[in-house]
């Protein structure tokens, strides 16, 4: 997921400055900007860098994952939580959308009202460490929406997730 | 669309072919029923083409319930009575005879039938059925229903109509469609989930969960008219609609206070009223047949289990215990038992429940077996199984031993749930 996630933000700074190559993989991205973006010049000066476009940062995972039936964060996800929550409160304009999953070994409802609940711990952790309730949407796909569709355990721990989406 | 042609032998278990001029569905009938009644049905005279659709309509929806045994009429073909000679009958073993003939004339299908007693050498239904040009399948359904009653005793539902969810890569569609899974009718189509179809208990509109508005809403939609309405499209999740059997209210699961919880609404959206107050999840809420309680899943033990409770709300009294989860609960249309999902050791399975005696029924081998409910005459269980990789919809007679499944042509069947009488 990291790397998947590292690739988009990559594809997006590509795509940034589609019409020239960088020279460097290691150049500084240039920060989003709202005017026409101009081929920007490899050595451009120190930008400061939204570390949520920062594909090494903790910030980059934004899933959580959780056992069978089982709604509580782990401890695992603590640190990402906190630093979105951090972020969150840090950047108090910005809001999320927190998506509860599921695996399907249940029934479709059962599964939504558990999605609804990892989704609401995400967010109760999210507050924990500073975001505000109203920058925190909740939604449960339940088993709706799964990653991955085969019935094993390798894609039902995919599928038992909070995703934290960014608006 | 062509039906495709299946037929095995299973030790003990049989596959029946059910043959059909055109179809939708592809359907596989496995074991046989105690005591079947040997029946033989004569194709009708009259129009061949008409003839043959009805045939096959009424041999598929006799043999699906599992209660009759076709003999074959073997180069004899009376159509009326003066052409019947009992002892043909006797010496094939067959109970009970059905000959006919169907004309059409003003697009309208009229079947004569009648249905005879080989035993007693006499005629126990004389009828005329009818219908519009384009209902011959529903002419078939009608006669297969009044032969059904006439030997078993109990009503027929071959002409009730089921509805579920079909899952095609991204685009879901909530069907409607025969009890046979025949005569599809699509009710809504779009690239967002839908789920919990539940039918108005006078057949005339389904409620269901869309996720159009990007979280679970209910929707309450007219089967005649296409026009439909936001039931309830509180913040979280709106989800698990039920009707109540006198269809002044729907329980429904909302989030909008925090935790999955039972509300009862009007079918217009107004009266909303709580009625559960866990802090647990929840869900899946039916009405029994007298209207009087709830059944519903709930987690407040610590694993999803089966509970009931006053449809006015108060004590709550678990009822399913021991190994594995359970869900969706749902009465039987007697009040007598319930029906619903079991998972342990990793598989689904259908099961029932006496209330009385507490005693628990695995109709089903297990798999991915989910979302059980009553045909309105109790004798069969309508369920979403999986099958060659695909979900599809299977039934399983209420004593577990005739199960059928019936392949849709293309895409997932899922959320399957049998509609009432009309």
């Amino acid at each position: 997921m990291k790397k998947l996630l590292a690739t988009i933000v990559l594809v997006n700074l590509l795509a940034a400055c589609a019409s020239e190559k960088p020279k460097e993989p290691e150049a500084p991205a240039p920060a989003p900007v709202a005017e026409a973006p101009a081929p920007a010049p490899a050595p451009e000066p120190v930008v400061e860098v939204d570390p949520l476009n920062d594909p090494s940062s903790i910030l980059a995972n934004r899933s959580a994952y959780f056992p069978f039936d089982v709604s509580a964060v782990q401890e695992a996800d603590k640190p990402m939580l906190e630093a979105h929550g951090q972020y969150l409160s840090e950047h108090p304009d910005r809001k999320v959308r927190v998506e509860g999953n599921c695996d399907e070994r249940g029934s479709k409802e059962y599964n939504l009202g558990l999605g609804e609940r990892r989704a609401d711990s995400v967010k109760k952790m999210l507050m924990l460490s500073g975001a505000k309730a109203s920058q925190i949407e909740t939604v449960s796909y339940g088993e709706e929406k799964p990653r991955c569709t085969e019935h094993n355990e390798a894609c039902w721990k995919q599928n038992r997730r909070s995703d934290i989406k960014y608006q | 669309m062509l039906l495709r042609v299946l037929r095995s032998i299973f030790g003990l278990l049989f596959l029946a072919h059910v043959a059909a001029a055109s179809a939708a569905m592809e359907i596989e009938i496995i074991g046989a029923g105690e005591n079947q009644i040997p029946v033989a049905i004569v194709p009708f005279g009259g129009d061949v083409k008409l003839a043959q659709t009805i045939n096959s309509v009424v041999t598929g929806d006799l043999l699906r319930s599992g209660l009759f045994r076709l003999i074959d009429p073997a180069g004899k073909s009376p159509h009326e009575l003066d052409e019947v000679a009992y002892p043909d009958w006797q010496a094939r073993g067959a109970d009970a005879l059905v000959i006919g003939s169907v004309v059409m004339h003003d697009k309208r299908i009229e079947a004569r039938f009648r249905l005879l007693d080989v035993v007693k050498q006499a005629e126990m239904i004389g009828q005329s059925v009818s219908a519009n040009s384009d209902q011959v399948r529903a002419v078939g359904h009608r006669i297969s229903d009044l032969i059904y009653e006439k030997l078993t005793g109990d009503k027929g539902v071959f002409s009730t109509r089921i509805a579920y969810v079909n899952k095609q890569g991204k685009k879901f569609s909530l069907i409607v469609a025969d009890s046979d899974g025949y005569n599809e009718q699509v009710v809504l189509a779009q690239n967002e989930p839908i789920m919990s179809p539940a039918w108005s208990p006078d057949g005339s509109h389904l409620v269901y969960v869309s996720f159009e508005t990007g979280h679970a809403t209910i929707y309450v939609q007219s089967l005649y008219t296409n026009q439909r309405i936001v039931l309830a499209n509180f913040r979280g999740s709106n989800s698990a609609p039920a009707w109540s059997p006198d269809g002044r209210q729907l329980a429904v699961v909302l989030t909008r206070d925090g935790s999955s919880e039972i509300y009862l609404i009007r079918p217009d959206g107004s009266g909303l009223h709580r009625l559960t107050y866990n802090g647990s999840i929840s869900t899946e809420p039916i009405f029994s047949p007298d209207g009087q309680t709830l059944l519903f899943t709930s987690d407040q033990g610590g694993s999803p289990q089966i509970y009931s409770m006053p449809v006015t709300g108060g004590s709550q009294q678990r009822l399913t215990f021991g190994e594995g989860n359970n869900f969706s609960p749902r009465f039987s249309p007697d009040g007598k038992s319930f029906v619903y999902t079991h998972f342990v050791n990793g598989k689904f399975y259908i099961a029932t429940q006496d209330f009385q005696t507490g005693q628990v029924e695995i109709l089903t081998t297990g798999g991915w077996e989910k979302k059980p409910s009553y045909a309105p005459n109790g004798k069969l269980i309508l369920f979403a199984s999986e099958a060659r990789g695909r979900g599809i919809l299977a039934t399983v007679s209420s004593d577990g031993r005739v199960q059928q499944h019936m392949f849709t042509d293309s895409g997932d069947a899922r959320e399957p749930v049998w509609g009432p009488h009309q």
